[in-house]
């Protein structure tokens, strides 16, 4: 496949317009986000991440998020090798829409949470954490 | 990996009918990421973890979690559930190998 000069910039504007997406995350978690979203549009705010400023061990880090009338709330680690950590999708019975758990951080970076509400918009927040030792057996 | 693995789960045994209470699991499991090297050989640890768990209360759904290799090793979780009746609260852990882990706790009203 061979490109013209003219869809050579068109990409070329297209990667440069990426690179100056507000949210700094690296290329691999953007992507993870984009497959939760389905490229819809993320708005701030109604959503909380709570993780310690300062983790001694990466290897398990406390976080929890809550973000009320969401139906789904995804935790994604910008700087770990798979960005992924985890998806939590709330059923009917669920309490509160929120919920902690322990994970893994390969070093200082920002653990993102986005949540889908249950008119199917999207919010998103995040948290800085620096990590001490990280914690993926490198 | 089916050795060792051992869940636990901590519910109140009454509840308020409508009023939300916090569930606690945690299930013994060393979550192999993928990503570690075996210190001798210098290869790859393949990966092995639980992947998803799911809580239902009477089969309804109270929390269906997806896991990915960077939950910790003993996944922990931790989040709220209402019900209105007494009944069954069923937690199931699935792992990679296939096999599957549950417990079961009964909640009563009162």
């Amino acid at each position: 496949m061979e490109f013209s000069r003219r869809e050579t910039i068109a990409l070329g504007l297209g990667a440069a317009a990426l690179t100056f997406m507000p949210f700094r995350v690296d290329a691999a978690a953007e992507e993870v986000i984009a497959a939760f979203t389905g490229g819809a549009d993320i708005g701030e705010g109604g959503v909380t991440v709570t993780a310690p400023e300062i983790a001694e061990n990466g290897n398990t880090v406390p976080i929890g998020v809550d973000a009320p009338g969401a139906a789904a709330i995804m935790v994604v680690a910008t700087g770990n090798p798979t960005p992924n950590v985890a998806t939590f999708n709330f059923g009917e019975l669920a309490g509160a829409q929120s919920a902690s758990t322990r994970i893994r951080l390969a070093g200082t970076q920002d653990v993102v949470a986005i949540a889908r509400m249950a008119d199917g918009s999207f919010i998103q927040a995040s948290a800085a954490v620096k990590v001490t030792i990280g914690g993926c057996g490198g | 990996m089916a050795s060792g693995v051992k869940p636990r789960v901590k519910t109140p045994k009454k509840a308020t009918a409508g009023e939300a209470f916090t569930i606690k699991t945690l299930i013994s499991h060393k979550m192999e990421s993928g990503q570690r090297k075996d210190k001798k050989t210098g290869e790859l640890i393949p990966r092995s973890i639980i992947n998803r768990f799911t809580c239902e209360f009477n089969g309804t759904s109270v929390i269906d979690i997806s896991i990915e290799p960077a939950v910790s090793t003993n996944p922990y979780f931790q989040f709220d559930a209402v019900v209105q009746e007494a009944g069954d609260m069923v937690f199931t852990w699935y792992d990679d190998d296939g096999s599957v882990y549950d417990t079961t706790k009964s909640v009563a009203i009162g």
